[in-house]
């Protein structure tokens, strides 16, 4: 449930996966005439599978499963912009599912051959989400939330609005904003009743405006180091993934997680099937066994993250289920947005963030 | 004995795989990247090969440049503060007796050991609010305010406040200085081996006293590591994105960290290419800034 937790290892992630691409490119298989060979190339978030799950898929299918990690959804675009290296499975979030189908990054996926698909969430969002009409290229696997995480001894009431942390000197030099540009511009011009996903300019330059003229509240822009600084005490409100800030709540009782009354960012990842991929069929044979609602649930009590799998969500731990940071009630819900990939007018949050960090 | 040269194929085997490896590795790439310098970002974030110069104006606009003075500015402090402590510390060791220069050399060559990632994790841990430096602090703070209450003047020192030593240009700085020292110093302790002590001792016996000494006939003559360690510290710095995303504040963005986030979140690699050109152009003017003064330094030498 960490998945996030060392994107800023980048460096040392690249190596590895240098290295385990090296490994994947040497399991190549040479394209067998009749039946798939019984091997699958998985490429996973870190922390982001139950203990079980590639055990219980390779007992039942005889397949044997080839893991191998990434931190962020850049890293995987990446990774197979010039040509998929050998991969099967990918887990790319909502918006970089938009993105990797516009570049023919994906393969349809063969609804016949999924048969649980039956147990996904009949909810539009998960059934039938913008970024994946009709879920032609991908399922749905687990999703989150994005909000404050804060300490609970340290701060007056529940910072509710956003407007506590962006426009306001009451929590100064005490805040951490994530390293992340489409999600803090987005919260700014959520506060300043904007839509998150605005490709209005004037918008945007009115959220950076703001952002610049907070700054001096904010300690860092944290490389998705928030949960850690917010652990450690050096801050007491942190721009943070909810999985990141339950893990933490786990350790010190003092530390809560709020999604604004303004709205926050919800995400869901998705399981697909790149583009060249060797092994069709087993990589259908593995979405279908992540979304056996026993293998679900075992990945969900696992990593603590919302699954999209209703049959599964029945075996969920019931302390999770009630626990308002993993599962937000449905009014909160329905306050959040997704990121949706803007196309040309990444350049207007890139050129505002690269104001706001210089100003 | 033959000239070396002349054994062609020796030469060709020897040249060989060092050519192979940095036209491959280097040169390739290197190409690769001023050719996508010249192309437009597609709108999900595709290279689209072109021939614009787009990406260069963007790179000199004020805000880009005002990043790359910064990181300039940066990269100068450290590399200041690495040679005032690089040049006592090989000076000491170059005149420290014989059996103590390897052991003390070893020490400042250890850290290496240790990956910089892991290195600058360490500094957070010392720095932090609940780090290793406010714990001394504070146990310091503890100790008078103790004394003090004995003395009969309780409350004077107040309650501890914690340091905000973290997430700030300091913090940058102490990171790049810390990572950066043994470039500085080794190069020094390199040209300081080499030094002919008989001219300190006959500066000395004519007169002059230690610190007429030290400048007047030592820095001249170590002139050339001192140039290498201040070319290497400073190059090194200016292109560092590691320390200012773990150790910086909301202000602390370099060009690398630019040029990184170019090409990782906004998935700009001809924008991020212009980016790093603009910075080899930079590296390049320093570079030739450094021949130049090596070469009139060589000049006057000729003249004496």
């Amino acid at each position: 449930m960490t998945r996030r937790l060392f994107s800023h290892l980048s460096r040392r992630r690249f190596l590895q996966g240098t290295a385990a691409v090296g490994v994947a490119l040497a399991a190549m298989p040479r394209q067998a005439w009749t039946a798939e060979e019984k091997l699958i190339n998985v490429y996973n978030w870190d922390t982001y599978i139950g203990e079980t799950t590639l055990d219980t898929f390779t007992k039942a299918t005889g397949i044997k499963v080839q893991y191998d990690l990434y931190a962020n959804n850049e890293e995987l675009f990446a990774k197979l912009k010039e040509g998929n290296p050998g991969y099967d499975i990918i887990f790319p979030s909502d918006y970089m599912v938009e993105t990797m189908i516009a570049v023919d990054m994906l393969v349809p996926i063969d609804h016949a051959k999924i048969p649980n698909l039956k147990h996904i969430d009949p909810n539009p969002n998960f059934s039938d989400p913008a970024f994946n009409p009709g879920l032609k290229f991908g399922v749905p696997y687990m999703w989150g939330t994005m909000g404050i995480g804060y300490r609970i001894s340290k701060v007056d009431g529940v910072p509710d609005s956003w407007g506590d942390i962006l426009e306001s000197d009451k929590y100064a030099g005490r805040i951490a904003l994530l390293e992340d540009q489409r999600a803090m511009i987005g919260f700014t011009l959520k506060y300043l009743g904007f839509p998150m996903n605005s490709i209005n300019p004037d918008e945007i330059a009115k959220a950076r405006d703001l952002l610049i003229k907070n700054k001096k509240n904010f300690l860092t822009f944290a490389p998705d180091s928030g949960q850690d600084l917010l652990l450690s005490g050096e801050v007491d409100l942190a721009v943070e993934w909810n999985g990141d800030i339950v893990q933490i709540m786990e350790e010190d009782d003092d530390i809560a997680y709020v999604v604004p009354k303004e709205g926050g960012m919800v995400w869901i990842d998705n399981i697909c099937i790149p583009t060249g991929g060797p092994h069709p069929d087993n990589a259908h044979a593995f979405i279908n066994h992540i979304h056996d609602p026993v293998v679900n649930a075992e990945i969900a009590n696992t990593i603590h993250y919302p699954t999209a799998n209703l049959s599964a969500q029945k075996m969920v731990l019931p302390e999770d289920l009630v626990n308002p940071a993993i599962y937000p009630p449905p009014e909160v819900l329905a306050r959040c947005e997704q990121i949706v990939d803007v196309g040309d007018a990444t350049r207007l949050y890139d050129e505002a963030w690269t104001a706001i960090k210089a100003a | 004995m033959d000239n070396w040269k002349g054994n062609k194929l020796a030469f060709g085997v020897l040249l060989a795989p060092p050519t192979f490896w940095l036209v491959v590795f280097f040169t390739v790439p290197l190409a690769i990247v001023w050719v996508y310098s010249f192309g437009e970002r597609g709108p999900q974030g595709q290279t689209i090969l072109a021939l614009t110069f787009d990406n260069y104006q963007r790179a000199v606009e004020w805000i880009h440049l005002g990043i790359i003075w910064k990181s300039m500015w940066i990269a100068a402090v450290t590399t200041a503060l690495c040679m005032i402590m690089g040049f006592p510390l090989a000076m000491g060791i170059t005149f420290a007796p014989r059996r103590w220069r390897n052991p003390l050399l070893l020490i400042v060559i250890l850290p290496f050991w240790t990956n910089l990632l892991i290195r600058t994790y360490s500094w957070i841990a010392v720095l932090r609010t609940r780090g290793y430096v406010n714990f001394t602090l504070e146990w310091i703070h503890d100790k008078l305010d103790g004394l003090l209450t004995l003395a009969g003047l309780p409350e004077v020192m107040g309650t501890f406040e914690p340091l905000q030593l973290l997430y700030n240009q300091t913090a940058v700085i102490i990171g790049l200085v810390y990572v950066h020292l043994p470039f500085m110093m080794l190069p020094i302790y390199a040209s300081m081996e080499k030094l002919d002590r008989s001219y300190l001792e006959a500066s000395l016996d004519l007169g002059a006293g230690q610190w007429r000494t030290l400048f007047s006939v030592t820095v001249p003559l170590v002139m050339p590591g001192i140039a290498s360690g201040m070319l290497m510290t400073y190059i090194l710095s200016l292109g560092t994105f590691l320390t200012p995303t773990l150790l910086g504040g909301t202000d602390s963005m370099m060009i690398g960290n630019l040029i990184a986030h170019e090409f990782g979140p906004s998935r700009d690699w001809p924008f991020g290419s212009a980016l790093s050109f603009l910075l080899l152009y930079a590296t390049f003017i320093i570079l030739w800034a450094k021949a130049t003064f090596a070469g009139r330094g060589a000049a006057s030498q000729l003249g004496i």
